[in-house]
């Protein structure tokens, strides 16, 4: 019986709640890779290769053997017994890749040779020590270039460069065979045409904690522990184990605290192999942590892909048909994802519209470059600047309003679910509403009266919009060969506190908070009492991971089917003790009890404790309260918005100053406002460095010049002016949540309104089409009158 | 191998060092102080900020040697008598952080600038923080956290 007055809970659902992670964040009490010790530890240091291609004729290591504290080096042909061939997720025929190169080195970074030694310092020392050299091949640079198999292939037995030639997809694609006279009867009754090649440029992901990883192999147990700073724990282990013999019950993978993904986490990378196989080897525990100069040719690029965009109109805007070559540099490797990554791209040609013929041809290139693979959007974000500067292109050409010639095509409400030329099932939406609703809470007319009066005043500003959809919540298992669920188990304990475990492996995203808010109001007990587990395999006993803004979407609709089946339990355990129904049984403010008697109740403790001294033992119950649950969405979720953006360039220096940028989002259900606007300025801000600053640059001879921070331009504070952000809510029905995912948006709208809005500034210089990043010395050659 | 001798959050702190050691390798390898992290080589990204006699500086930067007979001050030794700083309530507060690895050098430049300049409008806060990186929030939660904590100060 409570016999205190029980305060009333607020429901946290939907509340913009601080996070229960920052205590430790804010006072350097969280633990990174590289903050593990063990007693033994040595280090790793890789010796990598300094050109772009070419035969390795030596490498001299003896210098490096000889050094106090070295225990061990080994070069590529040593390991190739102890390591298998890279993992690829993909099912296409791929070249062989080693964690090491053994003959041939093909992009600068790859690594040759690797240090087993007592300390950090030691390890960079020695491995410096190596000589190597080399018998150089061309390097092959420029994608469209490396299609004609010049000036040399990357990959023998890979033909033209080409590791996907030329995969067809659009009209009819969804019913297995692409229906090519759809798309020409659409150009063939075209009275507008738009043509244009667009370039959607290669990113570094940047995550300011690098990869690192300890292995620890304890040979009396036969058990491997790999602690690596990774998105998803269960996929590593899974791979570890298989690809060194060992059973998924003797290797354990632990993400600690992670201090950023992006993407680049997901891939399982050769540095993690090499660890694992010789702390076998040696049996000792071993780590490596990756300098910033390391991660920028060793952890994979984002993007590169070139787009030709053909679209057919009719004048009065409306889109008849589209055509899309795209043409991805993949860089020197088949990565986990990698050809997967520009099959996105393709998947989302549709974009927000509803085009009756799409016609889509890519082809992926092998370079002497990094390996791309998924970077924060990865593939969508290509998409939607494609279509979205094509839709704007058509605008311009028929004199139309930006919003007015997609408000013309788009996917109506009525018509969901969609399904796309491409195959995709879009799950819900409403685009006109958010693109009325970015236009009212940006006053997109007040924008064109202060851009004309700055014009008046000679100055270079304009405005761009653009719409943008997504597909978010990976899989179902169809689309992930990880399988696309995802698994979580919820504990009432004796003591009536909860305990929770998630294969969702946060990094960033705040799952600690946003489940414990769910379980809070689903069990009526305070948040504080809730703890949310994760990122340890053996702790989370299943796992698929966090990418494709799927933690909440799918993540948090395992937390809610989990947490739904132990209170059913706990209903019953209820019912027993209060001799009610346990239909009428509810749980609020820390008492469950007979719904309308709230005296009646038992503290939530109290039921708990029952459950697991169950005298007398319910009937066709068993004593306690723990439950798993897997839960695979029948589709993905496809979250969308509208982003508008203002932009001035300096008419002497040609440098660009983002004024202004509001993102409408719609990622249905929101759990934690609060969180999910960090998750969009943080996209957003990716978004932006890639239209104004961020660029990886290679030289004609495959050497990376943007190879540090000095170089590559990182967003700062002084970058940004206050995003502003709103929302519309549209539900998706795949997920009991009825939540779409977020992580990712930011990155979509944002680069094609960026570029919009930069075209509408130099339009009166007769620019039609300017590609990214918006480098200050191009934009000053188009107000000069020179070529963009 | 060096002397060397450092105040290390109120705490004189003796170690035999190589020259060449970086500051913050002493700070986490020797004085196991992990909150201070390490997020590029050229000292760019500023993960690394610590107080050195009460003013930021990266300690990736600097040798151990070269802080022989300093204050310093790392996110650890920032809260006191359990009290946390007003900024690091304004960075909970505020959602300030998302992955937290540029956080604890955040903070610590944050400190600074505070410090010259309590009440820093938006654009000085920006320009303020513009030596350290962070690639999860976008910094706009960022300088609503430091306005939040200039509010208390």
């Amino acid at each position: 019986m409570a016999t205190t007055p029980t305060p009333v809970l607020p429901k946290l659902v939907g509340a913009r709640i601080k996070r229960r992670e920052d205590p430790r964040l804010i006072q350097g009490r969280a633990t990174y890779v590289d903050d593990l010790k063990i007693a033994g530890m040595h280090h790793l240091a890789f010796k990598r290769s300094d050109i772009a291609h070419g035969r390795i004729t030596s490498i001299d290591v003896s210098a490096a053997k000889d050094m106090e504290g070295v225990e061990a080096v080994f070069t590529g042909t040593q390991l190739v017994d102890l390591i298998p061939p890279m993992p690829v997720g993909t099912p296409y025929r791929t070249p062989e890749h080693r964690a090491l190169a053994t003959d041939t080195v093909r992009y600068a970074g790859e690594p040759v040779a690797v240090v087993v030694a007592r300390d950090r310092y030691l390890a960079r020392d020695a491995a410096d020590a190596i000589v190597v050299t080399y018998d150089p091949l061309p390097a092959v640079v420029d994608p469209e270039l490396a299609m004609t198999g010049k000036p040399a292939l990357v990959h023998e037995g890979f033909p033209n460069n080409l590791l996907l030639d030329s995969i067809p997809g659009g009209t009819g694609a969804a019913g297995g065979s692409v229906d090519d006279s759809a798309i020409d009867k659409a150009f063939a009754a075209a009275e507008v045409v738009i043509s244009q090649r667009m370039v959607n440029h290669r990113l570094a992901p940047n995550a300011m904690e690098t990869r690192g990883v300890v292995a620890h192999f304890e040979a009396g147990k036969g058990t491997m522990t790999i602690w690596s700073s990774t998105q998803n724990p269960h996929v590593l282990r899974s791979i570890i184990a298989a690809m060194f013999g060992m059973g998924q019950d003797q290797v354990r993978a632990v993400a600690p605290e992670v201090g950023g993904g992006f993407g680049a986490k997901i891939n399982v990378y050769g540095e993690e192999l090499v660890a694992a196989a010789l702390s076998r080897k040696l049996e000792l525990p071993l780590k490596w942590i990756e300098d910033r100069s390391e991660a920028f040719v060793a952890t994979i690029h984002g993007r590169d892909v070139i787009g030709y965009v053909d679209l057919a109109a009719k004048r009065d805007g409306t889109v008849l048909g589209l055509k899309l070559r795209l043409i991805a540099d993949v860089g020197a490797y088949n990565m986990l994802f990698t050809a997967m990554i520009p099959t996105l791209t393709m998947l989302m040609a549709n974009a927000t519209y509803d085009i009756p013929a799409i016609r889509v041809r890519l082809s992926e290139v092998f370079t002497n470059k990094t390996p791309t693979d998924a970077y924060r959007g990865a593939g969508r974000p290509e998409a939607t600047y494609f279509v979205e500067r094509a839709m704007d292109l058509l605008a311009r050409e028929l004199g139309m309003e930006p919003a007015d010639v997609r408000r013309k095509n788009f996917i109506k409400p009525g018509q969901f679910p969609y399904q796309t030329q491409m195959g995709a099932v879009y799950d819900s939406g409403d685009y006109e509403k958010a693109l009325d609703h970015a236009l009212k809470v940006a006053n997109w007319e007040q924008m064109k009266r202060e851009r004309d009066a700055a014009r008046a005043e000679g100055r270079v500003v304009g405005i761009g919009l653009a719409m943008y959809v997504e597909v978010c919540g990976l899989g179902p298992s169809f689309l992930l060969p990880t399988g696309g669920w995802e698994h979580a188990q919820v504990t009432v304990e004796r003591d009536g506190r909860i305990s929770a475990t998630t294969g969702a492996s946060p990094h960033g995203q705040g799952n600690e908070t946003t489940f414990a808010q769910m379980l809070a109001d689903q069990f009526g007990v305070p948040i504080e009492h809730i703890t949310i587990h994760h990122g340890d395999t053996a702790v989370a006993k299943q796992g698929i991971g966090t990418f494709g803004s799927r933690s909440q979407a799918v993540g948090g609709a395992a937390i809610h089917l989990a947490g739904g089946k132990v209170k059913t339990k706990m209903a019953r355990f209820a019912a027993a003790l209060l001799e009610a129904h346990e239909d009428d049984i509810v749980f609020e403010n820390g008492l469950v009890s007979v719904a309308g008697a709230p005296a009646s109740g038992k503290s939530f403790a109290e039921v708990a404790s029952y459950a697991y001294v169950p005298v007398p033992l319910p009937q066709g119950l068993e004593p306690g309260l723990s439950e798993e649950a897997f839960f695979e969405p029948a589709n993905a979720t496809y979250p969308f918005g509208c982003h508008i953006s203002m932009l001035e360039i300096d008419r002497d220096t040609g440098e660009p100053k983002l004024l202004k940028l509001v993102a409408v989002d719609d990622a249905g259900h929101l759990v934690n406002p609060l969180i999910v606007e960090g998750q969009i300025h943080g996209g957003l801000a990716q978004g932006i460095g890639q239209a104004m600053i961020e660029e990886v640059v290679y030289n004609e001879d495959g050497q990376l010049v943007t190879g540090s921070f000095m170089d590559y331009a990182m967003p700062r504070a002084s970058d940004f002016p206050m995003f502003e952000l709103n929302n519309t809510v549209t539900p998706t029905p795949v997920n009991p949540l009825g939540a779409k995912g977020v992580g990712e948006a930011g990155t979509l709208g944002s680069t094609p309104c960026i570029v919009s809005a930069a075209v509408d500034a130099l339009s009166p210089f007769g620019v039609k089409h300017i590609d990214m990043m918006l480098r200050p010395e191009k934009l000053w050659r188009v107000i000069q009158g020179g070529q963009a | 191998m060096t002397q060397v001798s450092i105040t290390v959050n109120g705490r004189t702190r003796k170690a035999q060092v190589e020259p060449r050691m970086l500051l913050v390798h002493f700070l986490r390898e020797h004085l196991l102080l992990t909150g201070t992290h390490v997020g590029c080589d050229t000292s760019q990204c500023g993960a690394c900020t610590v107080l050195i006699d009460g003013r930021s500086a990266k300690s990736c930067t600097m040798f151990a040697v070269q802080a022989e007979g300093c204050e310093v001050t790392t996110i650890e030794g920032l809260a006191k008598d359990g009290q946390l700083h007003p900024l690091q309530v304004g960075f909970w507060e505020e959602h300030g952080l998302q992955c937290g690895y540029c956080t604890p050098g955040m903070i610590m430049s944050a400190v600074n600038l505070l410090q010259d300049n309590p009440k820093p409008s938006e654009q000085q806060i920006r320009e303020g923080i513009s030596g350290n990186f962070c690639r999860c929030t976008g910094y706009q939660h960022i300088v609503n956290a430091i306005q939040h904590a200039a509010g208390k100060g």
